[in-house]
């Protein structure tokens, strides 16, 4: 099976000749449709960068990053914006829903800027907030909602577009440990009934345990990858927390 | 140390102040401009009367200047206050590092200062470049020659603009301090998070609103136009002013409630690229400035009529002057002065006699050559008798029109002339002539005010009776005419009899219209101070073709210069608000436009999101503003009407470029310095 996401060597400098940071060296990873990866590492390991470079919201300084077919280090100005908003959904820390909008507007606004009709667009929000169980919610403000029905709004934002990656900044990161579980478990849904990928940045374990692989960084190079394969996510909770530890104590 | 920190500050957020400076320099070079006109007039070469009428226009301006100050220097506070909410967390920093209150206050005196200085200085040079341009335009609405273009500067404006505009700052400095005095650390570090909840007003409310306050203004309208015979005191006015300003009010608040549901009924349009977004945002920014709003369409309201009406007098009175002078003199000389008083004091046996001489005569006597001087004479005689008085000529009518006009001068003698000597005149001034039959009369007027009111006792046939004879009117409206050349419109009626329903024993005046024997200005001016120097022997009055140009077309020059002065600071002030309203936005704009960014809204999308949600918040209250204008121009055209009719499209044209140029200008500064805003 071809990769859905294929990142060959890639490299990000930051500062200049005199001050020079590597926050990415030579790394290389494969992605493959319905997998769901989670990317941990500790602050600074480069994981946000890795996540910013596919996400084409910063640039690499060499090597190249396909997505399907296209090259996406080669993409510039509008071919970009078109990609990102066709291609990719995202979700975010701290949300990013508009807070003049209502749930329903923010998640249509993804799909009105790529000139679907109204009605198609609301087909397809109420089929997918039913989904993420956030009816109630579409005509509440984001002022008016809990965090966990915010990211499940963002989450039905990201996914509106039939994006063929989602990228995950720490969706987990502002919300309290119920919320977090149930929008794990929503993604969980995503990933194994709807045949969602799903690529996650985390520094949560928890989160983390919910994936079906997840890739370890640190200093700017993947350290180790673990598979969960068929054992219980306790299990592998468990087996993160090894590498974790392997990896601090290095 | 407070020094250098304030001036990196000025350096730092300077593209934060163009708006602010941008307003300072304008309302600085409009200052002093308009105060320099003095000087710029001092070496045209204009007649006595217009200097007397410059003189005039110099002293109003003054006054004028002294509530043009008071204005900009609330708009100086408003934006200064504005700058410093935006610095909150700035000012935390500095009492976080321990700094005093009293260090800060000292850092913003210094900020206040050097910007001050800056824009004194820049908005001196610039008014001053203006200036020049100016003189060029004052010439021109004074029909003055530009003998030669000369440099103008004026010490006493410069001086003055400096006096005013450092009271000015120096009252913005306290204001400054005070303001920093009350701030509260905590307060500072969370100003921040705002906690902003969406307010949606009832939607019925909002409407049950517009319908009552559409009413209400539509009263308002048809009291200024329609029904302004009611307007009949000048008290009465307030009125339709109070309505029109509650309405106002009433509109931007309930339109703000139901603009949004508007929109978002038509799903299609609504869920269109951005437009969801930027209807948001524009309702979200009503609801929060409906004040503000409601206050800048005022302000442009009265921008646009006084502007349009000011130019307009310009130009009316130009072209009402060419009509109603078609001969260069009208003299005029009581009849028998005998028996009468002036100021008191009985006339002396001298002039008495004088005033049994008709005016060839008493010309003649102290050494005028007529026939030298003048051509095209003509001479006819007024008639008048306490017998006639416009009481009598309302006769039944009276009752009825004392009670809505109290304060006419009911018992003042008809003016009479026969028809014949009627008849000539027209025809040297083009206008029509008429029959009589022996027992009828006929009303010549153009004061719409007057022959209105004389229609009603023309309408009810009332008759006069004159040396012992009746007459009955031969027209049911007064006929349209004059007699003597005037700058407007202003004969209020002249009772036109047969020839033999008068007799020397009430003749009152001896008339002569002549045209000068000259064939250019110069030639003209010269004959006219050959009549002046005479005339204090003669007690013969009268008007001229020269005299009545250059006092009317003074008088509305003067009155255009006010008007533009006034609305350009109203203009100033009005976008001024707006602009920075729009961008104090931007900083909560900022987050949402860089989300929209993250989901891949590309920049030219984002771009003319901006531009129309900007170009809306200005357009809003102009859009209102242009419907009370239109009744605004019509009442203005109603109460000028001493001034002149219509022919309003050129100074609605003029006022349109004005509003374009400074309205539009704080539009675009706007919508730049919040793409750049947005950008960073």
């Amino acid at each position: 099976m071809e990769p859905i996401l294929k990142i060959q060597n890639i490299e990000k400098y930051y500062g200049n000749k005199s001050n020079l940071t590597k926050a990415l060296s030579q790394l290389s990873l494969d992605v493959y449709k319905g997998e769901f990866v989670a990317i941990m590492g500790a602050s600074g390991s480069g994981k946000t960068t890795l996540l910013n470079c596919v996400s084409t919201i910063d640039r690499v300084t060499s090597g190249h990053i396909y997505v399907g077919d296209t090259d996406i280090t080669k993409l510039k100005g509008n071919e970009l914006n078109r990609f990102r908003r066709e291609e990719l959904g995202f979700i975010f820390q701290d949300f990013n829903l508009l807070d003049t909008l209502t749930a329903y507007e923010n998640i249509a606004l993804a799909l009105s800027i790529q000139g679907v009709s109204h009605k198609k667009i609301d087909r397809r929000i109420q089929a997918l907030a039913r989904d993420l169980r956030i009816q109630d919610v579409l005509n509440k403000f984001p002022y008016q909602m809990s965090g966990g029905q915010k990211q499940r709004v963002a989450s039905v934002r990201a996914l509106i577009t039939n994006p063929k990656m989602i990228l995950a900044d720490e969706p987990t990161g502002a919300l309290d440990s119920h919320s977090s579980q149930m929008l794990l478990d929503s993604f969980k849904h995503l990933n194994e009934d709807l045949e969602t990928t799903i690529l996650m940045v985390t520094h949560d374990v928890l989160s983390a345990s919910y994936a079906s692989r997840v890739v370890f960084i640190k200093d700017g190079q993947i350290f180790n990858e673990i598979y969960r394969g068929d054992c219980h996510r306790k299990a592998f909770y468990e087996k993160i927390i090894d590498v974790m530890t392997l990896l601090g104590g290095e | 140390m407070f020094i250098k920190l304030s001036l990196r500050n000025i350096q730092r957020s300077f593209k934060d102040y163009t708006i602010y400076f941008f307003t300072l320099v304008l309302g600085i070079a409009m200052f002093y401009m308009f105060n320099s006109i003095e000087s710029q007039t001092v070496m045209m070469n204009i007649s006595a009367s217009t200097k007397e009428i410059i003189r005039l226009m110099i002293s109003i301006l003054s006054g004028v200047s002294v509530f043009v100050s008071f204005i900009l220097a609330f708009l100086i506070i408003y934006a200064s206050r504005f700058l410093m909410k935006r610095r909150n967390k700035e000012f935390a920093i500095y009492m976080t590092l321990g700094m005093g209150k009293r260090q800060i206050s000292s850092i913003i005196l210094c900020e206040t200062l050097f910007i001050g200085f800056i824009s004194l200085i820049v908005g001196l040079m610039a008014g001053i470049a203006l200036s020049q341009v100016m003189s060029v335009f004052v010439a021109g609405m004074f029909e003055a020659d530009m003998t030669k273009f000369e440099f103008v500067f004026s010490h006493s404006a410069m001086m003055k603009t400096i006096l005013y505009f450092t009271i000015i700052y120096f009252i913005v400095m306290i204001f400054n301090v005070f303001f920093i005095g009350k701030q509260e650390l905590i307060d500072l570090l969370t100003s921040h998070r705002r906690n902003q909840t969406i307010k949606e007003r009832s939607l019925w409310l909002s409407i049950f609103t517009f319908i009552v306050a559409s009413i209400i203004l539509g009263y308002a309208y048809y009291l200024v136009t329609a029904g302004i015979s009611f307007l009949n005191t000048a008290d009465k006015i307030l009125a339709p002013i109070s309505l029109g300003i509650i309405a106002t009010f009433m509109i931007f608040y309930s339109v703000s409630g139901f603009v949004l549901k508007v929109f978002m009924l038509k799903k299609s349009f609504y869920f269109k690229n951005l437009n969801t977004f930027v209807m948001r945002q524009f309702s979200s920014q009503m609801n929060t400035t409906v004040f503000s709003m409601s206050i800048i369409c005022l302000m442009l309201f009265m921008t646009i009529c006084i502007l349009s009406s000011g130019i307009s007098i310009k130009n009316a009175t130009s072209a009402e002057l060419k009509e109603m002078t078609p001969v260069d003199v009208c003299l005029y000389k009581n009849w028998d002065l005998s028996g009468k008083k002036a100021n008191g004091k009985e006339y002396t046996s001298k002039e008495i006699e004088y005033s049994h001489l008709d005016i060839r005569e008493t010309l003649e006597k102290v050494g005028f050559s007529i026939d030298q001087n003048f051509k095209e004479v003509l001479m006819y005689n007024n008639y008048a008798t306490n017998d006639l008085t416009i009481k009598d000529t309302l006769g039944s009518t009276y009752q009825q029109i004392h009670k809505q006009y109290p304060y006419l001068r009911f018992d003042d003698a008809e003016k009479i002339v026969r028809l014949s000597d009627y008849n000539k005149v027209a025809k040297l001034y083009g206008l029509p002539t008429y029959t009589l039959n022996n027992q009828q009369y006929m009303i010549i007027a153009d004061f719409e005010g007057m022959s209105s009111i004389r229609n009603v006792a023309l309408e009810a046939n009332v008759p006069i009776s004159l040396l012992g004879k009746t007459y009955y009117p031969k027209y049911n409206v007064c006929r349209e005419g004059y007699m003597i050349i005037a700058s407007n419109h202003m004969n209020t009626g002249i009772i036109i009899v047969p020839d033999d329903a008068v007799n020397e024993s009430i003749r009152q005046q001896s008339v002569m219209i002549a045209n000068y024997n000259a064939n250019d200005k110069d030639e003209k001016r010269k004959i006219e101070e050959k009549i002046n120097q005479i005339n204090h022997q003669t007690n013969i009055e009268g008007v001229s073709k020269l005299t009545l140009y250059e006092s009317s077309i003074g008088l509305g020059a003067m009155v255009t210069f006010i008007a533009i002065y006034l609305g350009i600071i109203f203009l100033i002030s009005g976008a001024t608000i707006l602009a920075l309203k729009q961008l104090g936005e931007s900083v909560d704009n900022k987050e949402r436009y860089h989300m929209l960014r993250k989901i891949g809204v590309d920049e030219h999308m984002l771009n003319k999101a901006l531009f129309i949600q900007i170009g809306l918040f200005f357009i809003a209250p102009l859009i209102l503003a242009l419907i009370h204008s239109f009744f605004g121009i019509k009442f203005c055209g109603y109460i000028l009407t001493t001034f002149g009719d219509e022919k309003l499209m050129t100074s609605i044209f003029l006022t349109a470029i004005f509003i374009i140029f400074i309205y539009g200008g704080y539009m675009m500064i706007t919508y730049l310095n919040s793409k750049r805003m947005i950008k960073d």
